[in-house]
């Protein structure tokens, strides 16, 4: 039986503008210990679809279908029976490591804060756990440095905090959610190689929302390309590279200047599969 | 490379910025964010400027242009310290060096539309130039960069990022500068559109033959843009060079790690190259 099962969710949101229909049509299933990519542009659904299954959408936002972990629906449970599975048995790790980290408090406030809460642990076994993750995350000197306030650290380093902080309680599945994109290129490799090894180390399942083709190959065993809320490409991530089957990710590959080919001219993506499918 | 004299040649600019200490006798300390850096740049040349966030290359562009005060070193536009122009020389030297920006949308004034943002400039420093002429320009323009006239009217939030480039673009090359000093002009961009940006620069180029100072933090977008690749790292250049060379055969160990770093759509080589970043990791690590 797979993890996490996603079948036909669709995500709205209530604007003055009418209704956008974020995510119109999005399934997929993930195995225990196994990774998943879902790769989009700007504006596909690719972070509000995997916000709902979590129960972080705004107020203002409707998700439909469903969505079973570990064999259990878990789509717009309320917020006391949600709680259970954040954190606890699904991590989750934000874009941006700075506006998702408290300022005003030390790192070992807020990593012990999520171990006394979700594992009744005392404040002092909690910390000397957060010290033990973050060694795992390779922060050298963990064991000062988890008394610092998160503007002492680099954005690397504070990505670092973020991932550890998710691991925390062992979950069965973390979802990263463009992780590395306000990251330099040579860090960004760092976070990658760091999610590999540590999804080879705890087994964990990892879904890793990107809009960078590049970053998946290589990571992650299957790849999801989406664009206008849809799945566009759902397959094995070698097969999706070495033959992609649709205009679309054809369209994409082609788009982004490589460095082990040259070419003349960069190909743009045509979105001419809309108007054969008589939705342009 | 073109034996005539490069339009633009920076010699030794160094750029000193001063931090408060925050003691209360104003003491300071000097960070040295641009350090005895050189190059030349040719006619309707790009020359590519890599390196990480905080390295240097967003200030070192701006210095040599006067944006920004240098500390030292001197920048010779077509045979003239910029540095030492006196105000009413560098309002000439704006017709001839203009920039394009990284945030589309930030960089745009909200309150003007597409036609004023790019008429601003001809405005500026064509006076000269009738109404009607200078509609007739923009007009041009805007087709050039791949907007349409009837969007003239329009505010910048009416437009996608990608089109709020183009009307960056256009308003840059509406005065027809000898240089465009671009930074990180295409980072905020998806990659379909970033295509599309990349494009049309190469393109207007070709037609114009203007010179590119093309800043950018990937190496990738860079190589395929620009004819030589500068690399800085703290503040320093690194290497210089062809940018095939650079990306072909690194010569500094900063140079290595970025190549091995830039993400390769290929599942099979980009396993080759998590193992060869290991590589220099360990390696790094045992030389510590």
């Amino acid at each position: 039986m797979a993890l996490l099962d996603v079948k036909n969710l669709k995500v709205e949101f209530d604007t003055n503008d009418g209704v956008i229909h974020a995510v119109r049509d999005l399934s997929y299933s993930l195995e225990k210990g196994k990774t998943l990519a879902i790769v989009g542009e700007s504006g596909s659904g690719k972070t509000q679809g995997a916000f709902a299954l979590m129960g972080l959408l705004p107020k203002n936002g409707r998700a439909s279908g469903s969505v079973t972990f570990d064999g259990k629906e878990i789509l717009n449970l309320p917020r006391n029976e949600v709680n259970k599975y954040r954190a606890r048995r699904i991590g989750i790790i934000f874009q941006d490591p700075m506006t998702s980290l408290n300022p005003y408090l030390r790192i070992s406030r807020q990593m012990s804060e999520v171990l006394e809460l979700h594992k009744g642990m005392s404040h002092a076994e909690a910390v000397a756990e957060s010290v033990r993750f973050l060694d795992a995350v390779r922060i050298p000197n963990a064991k000062n440095r988890v008394h610092m306030y998160p503007h002492e650290f680099s954005g690397g380093m504070r990505q670092r905090v973020m991932i550890a902080m998710a691991l925390l309680c062992g979950p069965e599945l973390l979802i990263a959610d463009e992780p590395t994109t306000a990251l330099d290129v040579t860090v960004q490799a760092e976070i990658i190689d760091l999610l590999v090894d540590l999804q080879e180390d705890f087994g964990t399942s990892i879904i890793l929302i990107t809009h960078d083709l590049g970053i998946v190959a290589g990571t992650c065993e299957d790849t999801l390309v989406m664009f206008d809320g849809r799945v566009m490409e759902y397959r094995k991530t070698e097969d999706l590279f070495a033959n992609p089957e649709h205009p679309y990710t054809q369209g994409l590959l082609a788009a982004v200047p490589r460095l082990d080919r040259k070419v003349e001219r960069l190909s743009t993506v045509s979105y001419e599969f809309m108007s054969q499918r008589g939705e342009a | 490379m073109s034996t005539q004299e490069p339009i633009l040649k920076v010699r030794n600019v160094s750029v000193h910025f001063q931090i408060p200490t925050g003691g209360i006798f104003g003491g300071h300390d000097v960070l040295k964010a641009v350090k005895n850096v050189s190059f030349d740049l040719h006619a309707g040349e790009t020359l590519g400027i890599v390196g990480e966030s905080g390295c240097g290359k967003s200030t070192l562009s701006r210095a040599v242009i006067k944006l920004i005060e240098a500390t030292e070193g001197e920048s010779i536009w077509l045979g003239k310290d910029i540095f030492k122009m006196s105000p009413k020389e560098l309002v000439g030297l704006r017709k001839d060096i203009q920039m394009v920006f990284q945030d589309p949308l930030a960089s745009l004034n909200p309150r003007l539309t597409a036609g004023q943002i790019i008429a601003e400039p001809l405005e500026i420093h064509y006076p000269d130039v009738k109404k009607t002429e200078r509609m007739a320009r923009v007009v041009e323009m805007m087709e050039k960069v791949g907007l349409t006239a009837s969007m003239i009217n329009k505010y910048p939030h009416e437009f996608s990022g990608g089109q709020c480039q183009r009307i960056g673009i256009a308003r840059a090359l509406i005065t027809r500068p000898k240089l465009i000093v671009c930074d990180e002009a295409v980072s905020a961009l998806d990659v379909s559109v970033q295509a599309q940006v990349i494009n049309l620069l190469m393109d207007l180029q070709k037609e114009f033959g203007v010179s590119l100072l093309f800043i950018a933090h990937d190496i990738a977008v860079v190589r395929h843009i620009a004819q030589r690749i500068m690399v800085l790292y703290f503040g320093e250049v690194v290497e210089i060079g062809e940018a095939e060379q650079v990306v072909m055969d690194p010569q500094h160990d900063y140079t290595k790690k970025l190549i091995a770093s830039v993400p390769v759509p290929d599942p099979k080589a980009e396993m080759r190259r998590r193992e060869e970043r290991r590589r220099l990791r360990r390696e790094a690590a045992s030389a510590a």
